[in-house]
């Protein structure tokens, strides 16, 4: 992956250049207009959450049973980067939600499950950073309940009538559409990834580094 | 075995609490004080919104819920109870079981004198359908005790254990505690709109199955030093 880090890079740097003038060409929704196209950002950044959820998820349960330290590392960029993607999905909803609904924020279950979901991971952090010694189980059963929420909250829209649209709305779009929306949901996919990678290499140098502190306090 | 060890874990917990009450009085009296503070938020007139009583209702098991098992495991921390209970050669999910069963115990006995008050304050027909309102409380109660237990025993060896509870458990309870409002929501609506109760509870009994198995299933690995 430290090869590919370089590449992969730049790929994304150039598909998030690119992605605005694809959006730009693609067709006007009929009845909400230019507000709609925030819609190629706000539906990816949710994927790319459920991504770095699943990683933190899947991360947290082979801690716990097998307590190797890079899952941990795994479990801990995941749940800041889902942080990360779900402020930014956040942020998109009610700027959208203003125009097409009139309102900032509704109650319906999407978005109320959605913040909830924002709230464990912000949870998983806090007891992290403030826990003390032993958090990371702690955390890492956070992080398990957190991952059996998400699919609720991704099937609450078809289990409830909301203001917010369902899962249908993705495999039924128009190919005009579904063309940028594929393509932007890939870049953020993959800078989801990236930053992911780098959060891991990251804690992979600090864990070095307390190793070296470790062994010259041996020394001396 | 199984059954046993988690027989023996709530004989005991229910044994201490019966012969101090230290536990159950405060959790009580805890819930009535949040009652009033809502009371004083939501009356105007002398009237009370409709459905409100269901949101207060639940929002004190909530908060008292929350109180007690901090102050139950507490207990176990000061004379390191819980380790010992750890060291015994029995299986782990079983004393998890005991515990929640004692948990489950003293808030069933809370909701015992706190939903008749509800009722009796706010002129609330909780008691039209029983049935429905007893599996709505036990589907939000289990579910709320699945969870808070398991928290509650984890963060014994933890620091800022007190600030902690509260940050883990709401955010991943409140979905039961919705279910629990909506659902008893429905239960005070005139007429009573019996399929959407038996909606919530099915939500709920579903979040149960979810959070006692993740519960069962990590409790272990947990709970190892």
């Amino acid at each position: 992956m430290r090869k590919a880090f370089g590449p992969l890079l730049l790929v994304v740097a150039i598909m998030f250049v690119v992605a605005p003038f694809l959006i730009a060409n693609a067709p006007y929704e009929s009845t909400m207009g230019l507000i709609q196209k925030i819609f190629y950002y706000h539906v990816p950044s949710w994927f790319a959450m459920y991504l770095a959820i699943a990683v933190c998820g899947g991360a947290s349960a082979v801690y716990l049973f097998k307590g190797t330290p890079i899952a941990d590392a795994y479990a801990t960029a995941g749940a800041e980067v889902a942080v990360v993607f779900g402020l930014c999905g956040l942020v998109t909803g009610p700027l959208w939600g203003r125009v097409a609904w009139g309102v900032w924020w509704q109650w319906d279950v999407r978005l109320t499950t959605a913040l909830l979901l924002e709230l464990i991971f912000i949870a998983y952090l806090m007891v992290r950073k403030f826990g003390g010694p032993g958090a990371e189980k702690l955390a890492a059963a956070t992080a398990l309940f957190g991952t059996a929420t998400a699919p609720f909250v991704y099937k609450s829209v078809d289990i409830w009538r909301t203001v917010h649209p369902n899962t249908n709305v993705i495999p039924t779009l128009k190919p005009s559409m579904g063309g940028p929306f594929a393509f932007s949901s890939l870049a953020f996919l993959l800078l989801c990834t990236l930053l992911l990678t780098a959060r891991v290499h990251l804690a992979k140098r600090q864990m070095t580094v307390d190793e070296m502190y470790l062994a010259y306090e041996d020394q001396s | 075995m199984f059954f046993r060890t988690a027989w023996l874990v709530l004989r005991k917990d229910v044994a201490i609490e019966v012969k101090s009450l230290e536990v159950l009085t405060t959790t009580l009296f805890f819930a009535i004080a949040c009652v009033l503070i809502f009371a004083f938020a939501f009356v105007k007139n002398g009237q009370a919104p409709e459905d409100a009583a269901a949101g207060i209702l639940w929002i004190a098991i909530a908060f008292s819920g929350t109180l007690a098992l901090g102050r139950t495991f507490e207990r176990e921390r000061y004379a390191e109870t819980l380790r010992a209970l750890l060291l015994a050669p029995a299986p782990r999910p079983a004393l998890y079981v005991g515990k929640l069963l004692g948990m489950l115990a003293l808030l069933a006995s809370a909701e015992l004198l706190l939903v008749p008050l509800i009722a009796f304050l706010f002129q609330a027909a909780l008691f039209s359908r029983p049935l429905l309102l007893v599996g709505i409380l036990a589907g939000g109660t289990i579910g709320f005790c699945a969870v808070g237990t398991l928290f509650a025993a984890m963060l014994v060896r933890a620091r800022s254990r007190d600030v902690l509870l509260p940050i883990l458990l709401y955010p991943i309870t409140i979905p039961v505690i919705i279910g629990g409002v909506r659902g008893t929501a429905a239960l005070l609506a005139s007429p009573v709109d019996e399929p959407s109760a038996i909606m919530w509870i099915g939500i709920l009994a579903a979040f149960d199955v979810v959070f006692v198995t993740l519960s069962l299933w990590t409790f272990e690995p947990l709970m190892t030093e």
